[in-house]
């Protein structure tokens, strides 16, 4: 019951936040500065994570692959491929969820319980709109380019680990990152990490923009929202690939 | 004016507004006193719609605002201004930003013009040199007085203050009340204050009403407070020392 209570709710949510924005000017201003907010700050971590797991990639598949018939080459391509098709979709999704929904619900929560969100609702705006249009388009736009990056870190971070270690040759790694590209591969993880930025975004300004009480609400709120947007991410991975990769 | 006739309105299965009717006049500061928990602030914010009313009617001059879809509350909403309980500045801008930014998104005033708003609004509420400060860097009584030239930047017909002395100092709580008096006349708006705090029943009370148990117990003005026969407000405004002594003397 309350699983549908939850739909219902949110489904009247996406009706109010994506009603007519009240002035074209302020929401390109609003979504300049969620880009900065959702996406640029959010470069570090995506560049750290994915420099380390690149790196760990490329050294678990060269320890693994012991077997003399195995061509070299492959500890890149696997590094490629583990990037491209999900972790630079999907895990870096799940770390975003974590930082990027994790700060959507307490600002917006603690927007809700210090009467700001009813200030606007004074003022003759649409809040829901106001405060979480900008972020969803912002995310949907930046995110593919952490994407982006994050495939060009983490390949660039298995390079440097195989090369620094001595256990991949630079050649064959190269050779493995070029070997069998399937651009579509691509195009599919962007997909992914578009919608993945819906889910973040709505899901947690969802679970803000409806907080009661005060501080200790927003907490759970904050908690709720990353769990919550981390599951559908999951979900919406399997589904996806199964639609888009059949 | 403002006029509430037979408002009901129940959370759940507990009925807080038990049928109240109301007439707030324009160019008077309209005072709704009563006991924590008796249903003012629900009252207060059924009357500017962030509550939907279970029955009953609101009128702003003519225009019924219960019976209005979600554009006509909207234009109505354009013309009031409010002053919350702790302020509700918009945390992540500066003090001028915050004023600009109802000018922003219902005017077409140009830039010069809205910083000379923002000016005046400022000067209005005696304020200088802070247009840059954060909320956060300022104090509550100035947080309150950015909140009221907030409220008046769009020069509002009607203005709703919840509470606007709360947490602050007895000399800086008076300062606020006279402001929203004498805006209240400057500008002949139809002002209603949410309040407990009986020394601005005194200062600027010109009528009150009194709100009990999510009851209208009693409506009148300050000087009637004196010899009112009603036993919750007497319990209510008489509670301290000072006021029974203040009641006997006059």
């Amino acid at each position: 019951m309350n699983l549908f209570e939850n739909v219902g709710k949110f489904s009247g949510f996406l009706v109010l936040v994506f009603s007519k924005p009240e002035k074209g000017k302020t929401l390109f201003s609003q979504i300049l500065r969620e880009i900065d907010k959702l996406g640029i700050n959010s470069i570090g971590i995506v560049v750290i994570i994915s420099l380390f797991m690149g790196a760990v990639i490329t050294l678990q598949t060269a320890y693994n692959m012991l077997n003399p018939l195995l061509p070299d080459y492959l500890v890149g391509y696997t590094t490629r491929e583990s990037m491209i098709l999900e972790f630079s979709s999907t895990i870096v999704g799940l770390i975003l969820a974590g930082k990027v929904g994790s700060n959507i619900a307490s600002e917006i929560g603690s927007m809700r319980v210090t009467e700001q969100i009813d200030a606007l609702e004074i003022m003759g705006i649409n809040s829901a709109n106001h405060l979480v249009l900008p972020k969803i388009i912002a995310a949907i736009f930046i995110n593919p380019f952490l994407y982006v990056l994050s495939v060009f870190v983490g390949i660039t971070g298995g390079l440097l680990s195989g090369y620094l270690t001595g256990t991949v040759n630079l050649t064959d790694y190269i050779d493995g990152v070029q070997f069998a590209f399937i651009p579509y591969y691509i195009t599919y993880s962007l997909i992914k990490t578009a919608v993945f930025a819906f889910i973040i975004t709505a899901v947690s300004s969802f679970y803000g923009y409806y907080v009661k009480g005060g501080a200790l609400e927003v907490g759970k709120a904050s908690t709720k929202a990353v769990v919550n947007s981390s599951i559908l991410i999951l979900l919406a991975n399997v589904i996806l690939t199964q639609i888009l990769l059949k | 004016m403002i006029t509430v006739n037979n408002v009901n309105k129940s959370f759940a299965n507990l009925q807080v507004l038990h049928d109240i009717s109301i007439t707030f006049e324009a160019g008077k500061t309209n005072l709704i006193i009563g006991q924590s928990g008796s249903g003012k602030t629900v009252l207060l914010k059924s009357i500017i719609g962030l509550h939907d009313v279970d029955s009953g009617s609101i009128f702003y001059n003519d225009r019924d605002f219960t019976a209005m879809n979600l554009k006509g509350k909207k234009a109505i909403r354009k013309e009031m201004g409010m002053v919350f309980q702790g302020g509700a500045l918009f945390d992540s801008m500066t003090v001028e930003e915050n004023i600009i930014f109802p000018l922003n998104m219902f005017s077409n005033m140009s830039e010069k013009e809205k910083i000379e708003r923002v000016n005046f609004c400022l000067n209005r509420v005696n304020i200088q040199n802070s247009n840059h400060l954060f909320p956060a860097e300022i104090s509550g009584g100035m947080q309150k007085r950015v909140a009221i030239a907030r409220a008046i930047a769009l020069n509002p017909k009607y203005l709703f203050c919840d509470e606007p002395n709360s947490g602050l100092d007895p000399i800086t709580a008076i300062v606020i009340d006279n402001l929203i008096q004498e805006i209240t006349k400057e500008y002949n708006m139809t002002t209603i204050i949410n309040t407990h705090d009986m020394n601005s029943v005194m200062e600027i009370g010109e009528k009150i009403i009194f709100i009990s148990k999510g009851h209208k117990a009693w409506e009148g003005t300050k000087e009637e407070i004196f010899n009112t026969d009603n036993s919750d407000l007497n319990n209510f405004v008489f509670a301290s020392e000072l006021y029974k002594k203040i009641k006997k003397t006059s």
